[in-house]
């Protein structure tokens, strides 16, 4: 006789999936390396040094993570490991082909003794982050316990964290003031996101997202019912007591508020995201995200009518119609735009004059409008378009024409050079990675965790739609990192806690239930009357 | 490198792209399409053992089944808000009940937020219920106790009629 286990383990997939999770690996191991081999096939004719360096490095580090992964959670997911790996080395090939100064062109121009411009590209430093982001994935495998062992002495698991739900919350809401803090915080391309540890720069907003998810589920998985329950219906749609509700619409404005001054609108979008998807995970009603979707459009508007969120306007207008902010246009009160690009008179007499940025200070001084350029967002859909379907071959298109190809535009660069065929791919792959991370929350057999799974795999997917959306042109582009793909160590790191707190939480979810001590039929109830 | 080898080795890249995705949706095929594949490793695993007596008999299903008895394989809403609905039976407890959290979730005045529990023990499925203000029924018999639950006998949860089919 078939005992129950068996039988569980029959209709589920939950066995031990760790053959199909080498391979794979090994599969993604072959996909870095022969990206790494056309770069430098197609760019000097010859099997690159860097292919050793690199790809080494990342066989390695994956391997490293694969026998974590299988000592300590054998019933993992598959698929999650391989896919990041994937995802991770592919950027790294591609921020190697961005980082001219690993070709052969550049080294004999050096040589030579020519002073050449420094490009911003740095595969060095993607592959250190690279090896930090795995090395923190290992560390937090090692670090949390199965949630059903909660008492064995210094146990962290995914769990845990509920404890601490609203100093998690707090700490986000911290870790968003940082960059604001004279001394630490510092600006980059418009943006007040980074503060400096040393001699790092990091974002913390990127640990952000995930202690949000955490204080979200956390507070949700104790007030779900009320939520769903008891509440004013107001026509079709209930709205919840201001009690159940009041917490979480305060940490959600202390956000967007910071976001507004910093004005950095994709993380904005992707915390008030992240915000309604988990109020619909928890209370599983649709009305919220009619709420939630109507909410972001009256916010929207609002903002385009306040004169100092004058960039809100300038981001839409630019995505409506780039054209006449190539290399730089004005934006008039009245709506109308200006070019002041280097072709025109007024950007002429600025220059005249010895101004360092004559375009700007024509906009701002002369003509009393807001500046913006959209050369950006345009040199990347020229190279979305040159791209095609099949793309230009891995080493021959120009994607460095790009300001920052290697990271706000990396999936364009991708786009120029794979093609069509090749971003499918990407989506998929990051589809895949999704879809796991959702399996995991519907496996899961605690509130708390299935709020945790789903919010971390939701924000994942939303980051991607707004940054790959934003170059492509789909939506309004505001600046996030791609995950795995862009340049950046903070992007790198977040992603990689994220991918190694999926994979403990499908561990514990896949796994056979324990088996009964006695398997002699039911427990024997002895009658003390 | 000429200009031809060069496409040559653009196509083959992402040729090879597109056959790691491949690879990777034919891990979680049993996911996607049922479980079919993951049965048939069981069936598998589980054919060099001795074959028993009634497994000679040829079946439809290739589900293992326990000695005793044929397991049912559905949970079927026969009345109620939810009729017509169907829960694949997979060993996994299943709890019924008004709470948001329970695998079938019935919206009923008379059902209880954690109404009853049915669960697999031995081959057979058990009902339990769960201090249910209403109780539980089982045919005409009301369930006090842990109580097996043969296919086809109707449990009475509220206003909720559910059976277990094979």
């Amino acid at each position: 006789m078939q005992s129950i286990g068996d039988q569980i383990r029959a209709h589920l997939p939950y066995q031990r999936r760790n053959s199909a999770s080498l391979a794979l690996l090994i599969f993604a191991m072959v996909l870095t390396l022969s990206a790494f081999a056309e770069v430098g096939l197609a760019r000097d004719g010859k099997i690159p040094g860097g292919l050793f360096v690199y790809g080494g490095g990342l066989v390695v580090l994956a391997f490293a993570a694969f026998f974590v992964q299988t000592k300590f959670t054998p019933y993992a997911d598959p698929l999650l490991l391989p896919l990041a790996v994937a995802l991770n080395g592919i950027g790294l090939a591609m921020i190697y082909r961005l980082d001219l100064d690993t070709s052969k062109d550049h080294k004999i121009a050096e040589a030579a003794g020519k002073k050449l411009l420094k490009d911003a590209a740095d595969a060095p430093g993607q592959l250190m982050w690279t090896f930090v982001g795995i090395g923190l994935f290992v560390i937090a495998v090692l670090l949390m316990r199965d949630t059903d062992k909660p008492d064995a002495p210094l146990s962290v698991t995914p769990k845990t964290a509920q404890r601490y739900t609203y100093l998690i919350g707090l700490t986000g809401v911290i870790f968003l003031l940082l960059p604001i803090v004279p001394g630490i915080g510092m600006e980059i391309n418009g943006a007040r996101v980074w503060i400096h540890l040393g001699p790092l720069s990091v974002q913390p907003g990127e640990f952000t997202k995930l202690l949000l998810v955490v204080f979200f589920a956390g507070y949700l998985v104790n007030k779900r019912q009320a939520m769903s329950l008891i509440g004013k219906k107001v026509g079709p749609i209930s709205l919840p007591r201001a009690r159940d509700l009041g917490p979480i619409v305060v940490i959600w404005f202390l956000c967007l508020g910071v976001l507004f001054m910093q004005k950095d609108l994709g993380t904005a979008l992707l915390f008030f995201g992240l915000f309604v998807s988990m109020l619909y995970i928890a209370t599983q009603r649709v009305s919220w995200v009619f709420i939630g979707v109507g909410l972001l459009a009256v916010g929207v508007f609002i903002a385009t009518l306040l004169p100092f969120m004058g960039h809100v306007n300038q981001r839409i207008d630019i995505w409506q119609n780039p054209k006449p902010y190539f290399d730089g246009g004005c934006l008039m009160d009245d709506g109308k735009v200006i070019p002041v690009n280097p072709d025109t008179a007024i950007y002429k007499k600025f220059k005249a004059q010895g101004d360092p940025s004559p375009g700007f200070s024509a906009c701002v001084s002369e003509l009393g409008g807001e500046y913006s350029d959209s050369a950006q967002l345009m040199k990347g859909l020229f190279s979305l378009g040159q791209g095609g379907v099949l793309g230009t071959g891995l080493g021959q298109g120009e994607p460095w024409r790009t300001p920052l190809s290697f990271s706000d535009f990396i999936f364009d660069s991708l786009g120029e050079e794979l093609g069509l065929t090749g971003l499918m791919v990407l989506l998929l792959t990051y589809a895949l990675i999704v879809q796991r991370g959702m399996k995991t929350a519907v496996a899961a057999r605690d509130p708390f965790l299935k709020l945790f799974a789903g919010g971390v795999s939701f924000v994942l997917a939303l980051q991607v739609f707004v940054i790959v959306g934003g170059v492509t042109r789909l939506i309004p582009l505001t600046g996030l990192t791609t995950p795995f793909l862009s340049q950046g160590g903070s992007s790198l790191m977040a992603n990689w806690i994220l991918i190694a707190i999926l994979v403990r939480m499908s561990h514990d979810a896949r796994k056979p239930a324990p088996q009964a001590i006695q398997d002699e039929g039911m427990t024997q109830i002895v009658s003390t009357r | 490198m000429t200009e031809f080898t060069l496409t040559l080795i653009k196509l083959a890249f992402l040729a090879v792209l597109w056959l790691f995705v491949i690879a990777a949706v034919g891990v979680i095929r049993a996911d996607l399409f049922g479980s079919k594949a993951a049965a048939r490793a069981a069936n598998r695993e589980s054919k060099p053992r001795p074959p028993k007596p009634r497994q000679q008999q040829p079946k439809p299903q290739r589900q293992p089944r326990s000695a005793q008895h044929a397991a049912p394989t559905k949970l079927v809403v026969v009345q109620g808000e939810r009729a017509g609905t169907v829960i694949d039976l997979t060993g996994v407890p299943i709890t019924i009940g008004r709470a948001n959290d329970a695998t079938l979730v019935v919206t009923d005045d008379y059902a209880s937020s954690r109404h009853a529990r049915i669960y697999a023990q031995d081959g057979q499925w058990i009902v339990e219920d769960l201090g249910s203000t209403n109780g539980t029924y089982l045919g005409r018999t009301k369930v006090s106790q842990p109580m097996p639950v043969p296919p086809g006998v109707p449990v009475r949860i509220g206003k909720t009629v559910i059976e277990l089919r094979k």
